[in-house]
């Protein structure tokens, strides 16, 4: 290719390891997250060799892949981690797959076996580029180092254009110790560039569905994030403009503030009800950078069925791949929104005022059922009451929060109030225990001065819980959130509700003591049991400047609701305090 | 209800239908990638790890300065199932357009097969006259074999092989499917 003739001839010889540490400054680089090994030696010979760019050393690949997640969704900043070849590449997958699902951009660079003994099934040689095919947007295998710089370059460009999502580069030993040409920045070729202004006539159409709706309702999700602060700006312009009431999912809360007017709570499966029933009520249904995942939809033949439903996306096979749209935008959401709302304020537009007034009654009448009402204790700690402590105690921080996966998610997004966005990193499509911990130490990186809590259960957070020796090692002030209920929560309510009370392999009968551990890692660890205390506990671990585990011991047995059961429709949700039995028939039995 | 043409999304290969149909139907997809190292094994995987169907599949270089290759691809599933093949092939990164033949437009659809077909007698008569309909050249020959050498649609070659399974055939390649738009234009 000329472009690379070009920078041949022109550009500064290096070698690929000084390539790789240049590469990553002129793309701005700050931190890295990593875990050495043979394979990459030469890259962290050079990451010695200069102070611009911290590498934070993990303890597990796992952790350095979540904790770069966690530094991207906190900052809107490409994530960049370092693995070894073989054991550190496949140790890797997990967190490439939580990114794709999740579409979070980061850039992993994996060493690999020099490349004359790619093949030979060498010491700690994996084929990193076909493990990890189906779970990036797209990788790379190096084999000139005059070739490293401009694909460095273009593996930035497509984590974060379009649809972000991770891409990882491997660069064999011998790669990294030849000299090559390096070309800078511009050297990438540009093809890759999914467009991102919505088709007009199509915005159009939306703004004139909009102006005769009379039970209309904003979906949004992880896209309104992911499109960057402005996305949400016009979101809540959008919002104000019309009136209209604004549901998101898990992946989306804080693109629009929780104290805001038109704020329903998040939907889906545990969802609130008010949410659910104005997507099952709704006329018009307008869906902003979401995909109608399962977790959303519940039985898709009953989802929303009396609706006109208008999906914004950017990524063309996000529509129509579920649910059927008939006003389908492809775009990035910003720019999208940017002229919906030109459409709408340039035509003079007018919403139904009455039928508004009308549906807005209607929502209201679902809100006074108060869903989430649990039945407090003044023996044993509520898990919701616990978070409800939590964010009364800590709304009005420089807060960001992360979470494992079960129960203590879900009461996290409930009860919890997010009013901006990038505070709230979750792993929300593939599910994986073991992710908030290490976010929240990439989040930390990110934000050496804010609050950053890890809302955990304590089956999840055992998961990378060798984490700790990077929190004390950098001293970051985690807070390590710990509902614990000796029990894979969700995994037992699942059992309750589905498999007759039968609580196989879903607890655990020999948890560390939380508080040694903390102190055995060096950091501070916080045990309450009894709800009095619990105000003090919560204010003891912010006041701590450093890594806190707090060990709060819940309730066992409370299960997460409001519930929308496998196979069930939005409209068929299921209270706290009710009976549950054969809440899940045979149909939804084998739905996860 | 909604006032919108089809195909009014732009920069995408996406079309609107005002409902799913249950039908499965056959397209011819042509794909034109960057000719690297695994695009391939992209397109394969996508395919096995989302469960859609492949019927056919061809793929060669078409343009060495460009590096660029063109995979013609049969498929077959419902409408949505069929937008979203489309949809997920155009979000992987060296796959630079992909047109769905039997969409766009009348195509000419060719396959080649080469038949090893064994007998003696008034078998081997019969084979080369059959040849001689199907217009297949023979293009290797023994005392006791002809290798055939038959270009057309995948039909044809159906109806070829039928022949001479009881003549005496006993191996046979297929190439899959090759396809271009009918008419001046270049539509990809």
């Amino acid at each position: 290719m000329t472009g690379q003739t070009q920078s041949a001839q022109t550009g500064r010889q290096m070698t690929g390891a000084k390539m790789v540490v240049q590469a990553l400054k002129d793309q701005g680089v700050d931190t890295v997250f990593g875990y050495p090994g043979g394979a990459v030696l030469p890259i962290y010979d050079e990451l010695f060799q200069q102070n611009d760019i911290r590498h934070v050393l993990v303890r597990h690949e796992q952790g350095a892949i979540h904790a770069a997640e966690g530094y991207a969704r906190s900052t809107g900043k490409p994530g960049v981690a370092i693995v070894t070849s073989g054991p550190g590449a496949t140790n890797a997958v997990t967190g490439l797959t939580d990114a794709l699902l999740d579409s979070i951009p980061i850039v992993v660079l994996s060493g690999q076996v020099p490349t004359f003994m790619i093949g030979s099934d060498a010491f700690q040689e994996a084929d990193t580029v076909g493990i990890t095919r189906p779970c990036t947007k797209h990788n790379w295998l190096v084999k000139e180092t005059d070739r490293l710089g401009q694909t460095l370059h273009e593996a930035f460009h497509v984590a974060t254009a379009g649809r972000p999502g991770p891409v990882l580069v491997d660069i064999p030993k011998d790669v990294q110790f030849a000299t090559g040409s390096y070309g800078g920045k511009e050297t990438r070729s540009t093809r890759y560039a999914p467009p991102v202004k919505g088709d007009r006539a199509a915005i159009e159409a939306l703004a004139r569905a909009m102006e005769t709706a009379k039970r209309p309702v904003f979906y949004t999700g992880g896209g309104v994030i992911n499109s960057g602060p402005e996305a949400s700006k016009l979101l809540r312009e959008l919002v104000a403009a019309t009136g209209f009431p604004i549901t998101s999912t898990l992946m989306g809360l804080g693109a629009y503030p929780a104290s805001g007017e038109q704020w329903l709570g998040m939907l889906g499966m545990h969802g609130l009800y008010e949410a659910n029933m104005a997507m099952h009520g709704c006329d018009l249904l307008i869906c902003i950078g979401a995909r109608f995942d399962d977790r959303i939809t519940g039985r898709i033949d009953a989802f929303s069925p009396n609706s006109i439903r208008a999906h914004i996306d950017i990524d063309p096979s996000s529509l129509n791949k579920v649910i059927r749209t008939d006003i389908p935008i492809i775009g990035d959401v910003a720019h999208v929104l940017k002229d919906l709302l030109e459409a709408w304020s340039a035509g003079g537009r007018k919403t139904d005022r009455e039928a508004l007034a009308q549906w807005q009654a209607q929502i209201g009448e679902w809100r006074s059922k108060d869903c989430l009402s649990f039945r407090n204790s003044d023996k044993v700690i509520k898990p919701q009451y616990a978070l409800q402590r939590l964010e009364a105690l800590t709304k009005d921080r420089d807060r960001y929060i992360t979470t494992e996966v079960g129960q203590h998610q879900m009461w996290a997004a409930q009860y919890l109030g997010f009013e901006d966005p990038n505070r709230w990193m979750t792993s929300g499509g593939l599910g994986t225990m073991g992710y908030g911990f290490p976010a929240s130490v990439g989040v930390q990186m990110a934000h050496p001065d804010s609050l950053v809590i890890n809302v955990a259960g304590e089956a999840s957070w055992l998961m990378n819980m060798q984490e700790m020796g990077t929190a004390v090692q950098y001293r970051l002030p985690v807070k390590q959130f710990i509902l614990n209920n000796e029990r894979l929560g969700m995994v037992r309510q699942w059992q309750e509700l589905l498999h007759g009370e039968r609580y196989s392999q879903s607890w655990s009968e020999a948890l560390p003591d939380f508080v040694k551990l903390a102190e055995a890692f060096g950091a501070k660890g916080i045990l309450c049991k009894d709800p009095a205390d619990l105000d003090d506990a919560i204010m003891e671990m912010l006041d701590y400047d450093g890594p806190v585990i707090f060990d709060c011991l819940v309730e066992k047995h409370e299960n997460c609701f409001p519930m929308i059961p496998s196979g069930k429709a939005h409209n068929e949700m299921l209270m706290g305090e009710v009976s549950t039995a054969h809440a899940i028939e045979a149909g939804g039995a084998v739905l996860v | 209800m909604l006032n919108i043409k089809e195909g009014s999304t732009s920069h995408s290969a996406y079309n609107l239908r005002s409902t799913f149909s249950d039908v499965e139907e056959r397209h011819t997809l042509a794909v034109i990638v960057e000719n690297e190292p695994g695009v391939l094994a992209r397109v394969i995987g996508l395919f096995s790890g989302r469960g859609y169907n492949i019927e056919s599949l061809t793929v060669a270089e078409i343009d060495h300065t460009g590096h660029m290759s063109r995979i013609t691809l049969v498929t077959s599933g419902t409408p949505q199932v069929i937008e979203q093949i489309k949809a997920q092939l155009g979000r992987i990164v060296p796959v630079h357009e992909v047109h769905d033949l039997t969409v766009e437009g009348p195509t000419v659809e060719r396959e080649l097969a080469l038949f090893k077909v064994r007998g003696e007698g008034e078998h081997r008569v019969e084979a080369l006259r059959l040849a001689d309909i199907f217009r297949a050249n023979v293009v290797d020959s023994t005392l006791e074999s002809f290798v055939f050498e038959i270009t057309g649609t995948p039909d044809k070659i159906d109806a070829f092989a039928d022949l001479m399974r009881p003549l005496g055939l006993t191996e046979l390649a297929r190439t899959g499917v090759a396809a271009l738009s009918r008419g001046p234009e270049a539509r990809v």
